[in-house]
């Protein structure tokens, strides 16, 4: 589903050069779950940002879901974002004047899906993360276990090959973060859908399928759990 | 691109940020407001003094006789010039492309009876063409022909006041019936209406020039030459009327620049210098009107610019969802062209209703009259606001069209 094979990514900042990662090789098989773990500023972010087509690697080749993607212009980008990638973010990311319903049904706005149609398709899914009653409810309005269920169900509805999530339990307490990741688990093993989280929680991490360790933009250790 | 959703999309933004839209449409409405209370003052102006130059053709010049003030070939000042059909003829003869012309003489202010129903009427003897001239509307029977000059027909075109003065009741027939001009019984042939607005061009009767010099003056004097210069140009014209004065000049031995030796008056000059001064009016509102708007649209072209800015993560997130360029730009500009475009119409209609407000309570004058904002006006203003819209989003969205996700994203 994800291949990926000598990805290098430097930033460049005025007369800095920080060469981040530094020749990535990973591949990922559709419905696999593996979380990606690392000291702080070892480049996981950057690694996900690639594999989510929100940013271009430098050197490298990466192929997602059969489609390489090289030198994309930003249109084409936002298509392949749109089809095949559902993200998830630590800080939830949820559109502050759009309520749960509005946000979860904003990625079939853009795939022309009528409004009618696209909130009942959201309310189907706010549903299944047992949130029918707060659909018109303000992002603000929520717990941030809610926020990012809500998030969840937006990353879902466009029915993704791939969900990305950058710590996605960073910003919860440990029981609410075992609760997004009982989600998070079925939705790989009921729809089959290619997992990649990032996490700091050995706990969370231990219950992905593999762990990747990344140090100083290398993958030093695969750990099956 | 303008499909049903992204207004619904546009419409939920607004309504989520009333306060900002709010005060980004005020500033193009008050523009608009202006530019069409401006616009509107300024054809007021201009009806106002247009309607001065009714009853009387624009291109019409009058010569009339005057009293020399500069001396001339040993000839001294003060002498009258007298004007006989000679003059007349030689300036029928001399001058070329004239359309219409007639003589006249001025008989002034005149006793005039109906059996027992008398007034006073500014009596006009001239020649045919000065119906034309003077672009009067026959309302009944016709104006002076040829034969009533040739024959010295005593008959008489009459104004509706000289009608309803001296015929009272309105069905009372006065064609065909006798009226008393000096103690002459005239023919009444045709009632005229006179679009003029003095009081002597509503109550006057025109007689044949040819009989009134031989009733009243037995003489072939004249007091007045007048014609109008067709489709001649302003050039064209001016060398008609220098022609004029040339040969009147010399056949009166007058000088030619003498200013008083005979009086002249050039509707299509003035009319001229009307229109010069009107475009000057019209063109100083336009550039303080679209002054205005573009005041508005920075107005709105900052706020947007300022919006984006906060909108900047939203655009990041719209972006990740598979937001495309086109589609970030289609938003904000529309959003821009939306809200110039209604807070502009608001502008508009308030404008028009305090015309129309004004056109009805103030009672027209010589000066103003019918302050009016046509539908030209208001079409042209709908359009400047599109494209005004459509500038003051052009900035702002191709900024957020440059946001990038992961900044926009980026964990703080
Ligand atoms: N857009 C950018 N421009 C310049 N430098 C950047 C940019 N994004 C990230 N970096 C730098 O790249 C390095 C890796 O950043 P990255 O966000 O990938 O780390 P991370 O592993 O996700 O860390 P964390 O666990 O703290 O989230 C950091 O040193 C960071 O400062
Ligand atoms: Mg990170």
């Amino acid at each position: 589903m994800v291949d990926i094979s000598n990805i290098h990514k430097t930033y460049i900042t005025g007369n800095n050069k920080l060469h981040v990662l530094k020749g990535i090789d990973l591949k990922v098989d559709a419905g696999e779950m593996i979380s990606v773990m690392g000291a702080s500023g070892s480049g996981k972010s950057t690694l996900l940002n690639i594999l989510g087509i929100l940013d271009n690697h430098d050197h490298g080749e990466y192929i997602l879901n059969g489609v390489r993607i090289e030198n994309l212009n930003e249109r084409k980008a936002a298509m392949l974002r749109n089809k095949f990638l559902g993200f998830v973010f630590q800080s939830f990311n949820l559109v502050s004047f759009k309520n749960a319903m509005e946000n979860v049904a904003l990625p079939l706005y853009y795939q022309n899906v009528k409004r009618k149609k696209r909130n009942a398709i959201a309310m189907e899914f706010l549903d299944r993360m047992g949130l029918k009653d707060w659909a018109h409810h303000l992002p603000n309005e929520l717990s941030g276990g809610q926020k990012q269920r809500v998030a969840i169900a937006r990353a879902l509805i466009a029915k993704p090959k791939v969900i990305l999530a950058d710590e996605p339990t960073g910003a919860l307490d440990s029981v609410t973060s075992q609760e997004v990741m009982d989600i998070l688990t079925d939705i790989n093993k009921n729809e089959n859908i290619t997992m990649l989280i990032v996490t700091h929680e050995h706990d969370i991490a231990k219950r992905t399928q593999k762990t990747i360790r990344i140090t100083d933009g290398m993958i030093t250790e695969i750990i099956k759990n | 691109m303008f499909s049903l959703d992204r207004w619904q999309e546009i419409y939920s933004t607004i309504r989520k940020n009333k306060l900002r839209t709010f005060l980004t449409g005020f500033a193009v409405a008050w523009g608009i407001f202006m530019l069409i209370i401006l616009l509107g003052s300024g054809n007021g102006l201009e009806n106002g003094v247009k309607e001065e130059f009714k009853g009387g053709a624009l291109n019409g010049i009058w010569i009339s006789s005057g009293v020399t003030s500069v001396q001339y070939k040993g000839l001294k000042t003060g002498r009258e010039i007298k004007f006989t059909d000679q003059d007349y003829k030689l300036i029928k003869t001399s001058i070329k492309g004239y359309d219409r012309i007639s003589a006249r003489l001025y008989m002034g202010n005149v006793l005039v009876s109906n059996k027992n129903e008398y007034g006073t009427f500014f009596v006009s003897p001239s020649h045919p063409d000065y119906g034309y001239i003077k672009e009067v509307q026959v309302l009944q029977g016709r104006f002076l022909n040829q034969i009533d000059i040739r024959e010295c027909r005593k008959v008489a075109a009459i104004g509706e006041k000289v009608k309803s003065q001296l015929f009272k009741g309105r069905d009372t027939v006065a064609l065909e019936k006798y009226i008393n001009i000096k103690g002459v019984p005239f023919k009444v042939i045709g009632i005229f209406r006179d679009f003029g607005r003095g009081d002597d061009e509503q109550k006057r009767i025109y007689i044949p020039i040819t009989t009134a010099q031989k009733v009243f003056y037995t003489s072939n004097v004249i007091n007045q030459i007048s014609f109008t210069t067709g489709q001649a140009s302003p050039e064209e014209a001016d060398a008609m009327l220098k022609k004029a004065k040339m040969t009147l000049a010399r056949s009166h031995t007058f000088s030619p620049d003498d200013p008083r030796a005979i009086d002249i008056m050039n509707k299509s000059e003035d009319v001229r210098r009307f229109n010069a001064l009107f475009t000057g009016i019209r063109l100083f509102i336009w550039i303080i009107g679209i002054g205005t708007i573009i005041a508005g649209i920075v107005g709105v072209s900052n706020i947007m610019m300022i919006s984006v800015k906060e909108r900047t993560k939203e655009i990041g997130i719209r972006k990740a969802l598979g937001a495309t360029p086109g589609s970030v730009i289609g938003l904000i500009m529309q959003e821009a062209i939306l809200i110039t475009g209604f807070a502009g119409y608001i502008g508009l209609v308030l404008g028009v209703g305090l015309l129309e407000l004004i056109s009805r309570n103030i009672p027209p004058s010589d000066f103003f009259r019918n302050p009016e904002a046509n539908l030209a006006i208001a079409l042209g203003a709908t359009v400047l606001l599109i494209i005004a819209g459509a500038f003051a989003g052009f900035f702002p969205a191709i900024k957020a069209a440059a946001i990038r996700p992961i900044e926009a994203l980026r964990e703080e």
